[in-house]
């Protein structure tokens, strides 16, 4: 639900004189995204407040390095494959809990058998099901066990799996449909910060953890406190940003985010992210509409977006426009596919090739960000092409996209913040219920290199379902996604692209 | 007496029946809550996992079944996305809600009620015009854009009330004023054609002979029959409120029952929407039922029956 006022915003950073910050003057920072957090509690609640709040609260045993792209130790000092699903850590010996208990071998075997157990309803069981389970080797010594060769393994234990102390949700009352009441317990990890106060739905409220070891990726943290808000008015959130009531923000709109930076009176930065949007057709006539089962029409409709201008100017300035169905940072994510340029001319001969001349009207889907869909639509207009636009909740569109019932529709994707191609083109094209096209090649190619661990084998098995995706034109990728922050100016805060904001690691200029 | 509130109660219930389960029926036309629960990213068998652990691959009347057999026993259920019973959530929530509804109330009668007498007063006088507009612009002006506005010249701009949350006073002086100044029109349009109504009536005329002072005859005399339209009115409007102030509560950051229900629908919270619509039901028959009462004590002909 969004009230926007372009008037009332534009009157707001013309004529407001920021008062000073009252983040750094008490040591706290404040910072607000427009989702209430449930349970604070890294696996039991599916937003990416909790994949951020993990990451305060808590430790894995690696820690993926943005600017390296390699994983860096955490809990685990080393570690060494015996084979291709059997990997042994040696864990730091010198880590405590917020509750004082030290950390071990017992409470890296316990958070992983408790998470494989599908019985213990973890809802996101895709982070947790390729574990078999783990087994102690020693007090600081483990071993995990894979179902199967799993290429993202490791973005799994750096970005989800945070080590929780023994015995941890034993505790938890369950009440009479079975689900645990989370909120009985108190959230206890070993991350640099720790949980001080809770109001469900309205803060939390962290402290910053005195005793965290030194030495580690994550540093040593300096803000005393931080202070989580949920709000979800953007609008309100610029407020809170203007009047000093909040010193971070994310998902700036752009039109505010414009201004803001013009005003100067915040930080505003833009910064890729792992999240692409796309447009899948559907190729085999299943929605009753069979305009796009001719790769004629799915060309000329690519021929007809100007995608480049869309990422420019709708969604940033680090967004790009994109030519393969993945995040061109991901491994494996080649570029090298064929590229449709603009070219609303070509677009038109070949709608005129595939017999509709005059064009055709169709029903386009989507559920986020209509600005874009409806610039998609001026687009694909000028050529010729009406799409009404069915605008739904994403659980809806899903069942439809799944039921074979969208002719087109524009979607997006995030990949768990994962920097592979499995966590993206796997997903879509190896004949799951998201497979538009169910193209047997496609989900041979993907399965060679989602199951090997040698990087050549594993590229090239990418390049080729990627290849395949783009000359069939099953999807249209459209754009790379940038996200908008706003930031005090007294605050030293880097964005990453994975959208995980790393703010255990800000601290005040 | 005895026996019309045993009706009462009984129908209440059946009203609370009926909606559960309508409400119950209406939520899977959001979607799968699987999808709402396992988000974005979900791969397929994350949601047959979510299905089967939560139950919603059984049918629906059995879900249904299952879950009104344990609210009979208290239990309410336990919100898949905030994780806890449902009735801790609706019990930490109420107060925001009912001191917004509150806050608001009292403002708009205090503003609607006067304005609705003095316009009585002197119909088609300078002071019923400006009554009227402020009736007019009332009901014209989105509350949304009031309130952003508000927000904009007495949070940011004068820096005198905060911006968002609930945690003092101060917090719900916007809102409020946003909320209620939504209900005046209605509510002193009514004060106004009720006490044009009763200043026209003999025993207006009789007491006003016998030397009756003006304030003694406007506000003991007449404003008393004149409000009883008001206060059912002003019942069923605190009702819309503790409901409806989704987009008040969403603008200034109020984390209430409104606010509450309408996360819980696009979350496709099934236990919590079941026990947020259970209670504004009953806060809707008890403020009308509430509403009779005061309209028996203000008016004797209505318990005269």
């Amino acid at each position: 639900m969004k009230f926007g006022s372009t008037a009332l915003w534009a009157a707001l950073v013309l004529t407001t004189a920021l008062p000073a910050v009252a983040g750094k003057a008490d040591d706290t920072l404040n910072w607000a995204t427009d989702k209430e957090v449930a349970v604070v509690d890294p696996y039991f609640s599916v937003t990416r407040e909790l994949v951020i709040m993990g990451q305060m609260g808590w430790d894995g045993l690696v820690l993926f390095n943005n600017e390296t792209g390699e994983f860096d130790p955490l809990l685990a000092k080393s570690w060494e494959w015996q084979s291709n699903t059997v990997v042994d850590f040696d864990l730091r010996d010198d880590v405590v809990f917020h509750d004082g208990s030290k950390f071990d071998a017992d409470d890296v075997v316990y958070t992983i058998n408790f998470l494989a157990d599908p019985s213990n309803g973890v809802p996101a069981q895709s982070v947790v099901n390729w574990m078999k389970g783990a087994t102690k080797l020693g007090q600081y010594k483990v071993r995990l066990e894979l179902r199967e060769p799993f290429a993202n393994a490791f973005a799994y234990l750096a970005n989800e799996i945070m080590i929780m102390p023994e015995g941890f949700y034993d505790n938890a009352p369950v009440g009479a449909d079975g689900t645990r009441d989370l909120s009985a317990l108190t959230p206890t990890g070993t991350g640099p910060y720790k949980v001080a106060d809770i109001k469900t739905g309205d803060y939390i409220l962290w402290d910053k953890n005195d005793d965290y070891f030194s030495g580690g990726p994550k540093g040593t943290p300096e803000i005393g406190h931080i202070n989580f808000r949920a709000i979800k008015e953007s609008n309100t959130q610029l407020a809170e940003l203007m009047t000093g009531g909040l010193d971070w923000a994310w998902d700036v709109p752009k039109e505010q985010a414009d201004r803001l930076e013009q005003s100067g009176q915040v930080t505003v930065v833009n910064e890729k992210t792992l999240r692409i949007a796309y447009l899948a057709f559907d190729v085999d006539g299943s929605s009753g509409q069979t305009f796009f089962t001719d790769q004629k029409v799915r060309e000329a409709v690519a021929h007809a977006i100007d995608r480049d201008s869309i990422a420019v100017e709708l969604v940033g300035a680090a967004s790009e426009a994109i030519d393969s169905a993945c995040h061109p940072d991901q491994f494996g994510c080649t570029q090298d596919v064929v590229h449709y340029d603009y070219n609303p001319e070509k677009a038109k001969e070949l709608l005129a090739e595939a017999g509709y001349p005059d064009g055709f009207e169709f029903d386009l889907y989507g559920y986020r960000q209509r600005e874009i869909a409806e610039a998609i639509i001026g687009d694909l207009s000028a050529v010729g092409i009406k799409a009404n636009l069915n605008w739904l909740q994403y659980s809806s569109l899903l069942e439809k996209v799944q039921d074979g019932k969208t002719p087109v529709n524009f979607m997006t994707w995030g990949s768990s913040s994962i920097y592979d191609v499995a966590a993206i083109t796997s997903h879509f094209f190896k004949g799951g219920p998201d497979d538009p096209a169910k193209d047997p090649r496609t989900a041979e190619a993907l399965q060679r290199g989602d199951t090997s661990i040698d990087p050549e084998v594993r590229k090239e098995a990418y390049a080729e379902a990627l290849g395949i995706i783009a000359d069939e034109i099953y999807w249209l990728p459209l754009f790379s996604y940038a996200k908008y922050y706003a930031f005090s100016n007294d605050l030293e805060f880097t964005p990453t692209p994975d959208e995980i904001p790393r703010l255990y690691a800000a601290r005040w200029k | 007496m005895l026996a019309f509130l045993s009706k009462r109660i009984a129908v209440a219930i059946l009203v609370a029946l009926t909606v559960s389960m309508i409400t119950f029926s209406m939520n899977y036309l959001t979607g799968d809550p699987a999808i709402a629960m396992a988000g974005e990213n979900a791969t397929e068998a994350d949601l047959d996992a979510i299905r089967e652990f939560y139950g919603y691959d059984r049918p629906i009347p059995v879900q249904y079944f299952s879950w009104l057999t344990n609210a009979l026993h208290g239990d309410l259920g336990h919100s898949h996305y905030l994780n806890q019973p449902v009735t801790d959530e609706i019990m930490a929530r109420l107060p925001a809600t009912m001191t917004l509804g509150l806050f608001a109330l009292i403002f708009a009668l205090a503003l609607s009620i006067p304005l609705g007498v003095l316009a009585a007063i002197r119909p088609n006088s300078l002071l019923d015009r400006i009554a009227l507009t402020t009736a007019v612009v009332g009901q014209a002006m989105p509350s949304f854009w009031f309130a952003l506005t508000m927000m904009l010249w007495f949070g940011i701009n004068w820096q005198i009330l905060p911006v968002s949350g609930a945690d003092t006073w101060a917090h719900f002086v916007m809102p409020s004023i946003a909320l209620g100044y939504y209900i005046t029109p209605g509510v002193m349009r009514l004060t106004r054609a009720g006490m044009l109504d009763v200043l026209r009536s003999d025993y207006i005329r009789t007491a006003r002979a016998k030397g009756v002072s003006k304030f003694s005859l406007l506000f003991k005399h007449a404003l008393r029959n004149a409000i009883i339209p008001v206060v059912s009115l002003a019942a069923v409007q605190f009702g819309f409120m503790l409901g409806g102030s989704i987009v008040i509560e969403t603008i200034f950051s109020i984390n209430g029952l409104g606010y509450l229900a309408w996360e819980s629908i696009q979350r496709a919270d099934l236990p919590m929407m079941q026990a947020i619509v259970l209670v504004l039901s009953f806060f809707y028959i008890a403020l009308t039922f509430l509403a009779d009462v005061l309209n028996a004590w203000l008016d004797p002909r209505i318990r005269m029956g």
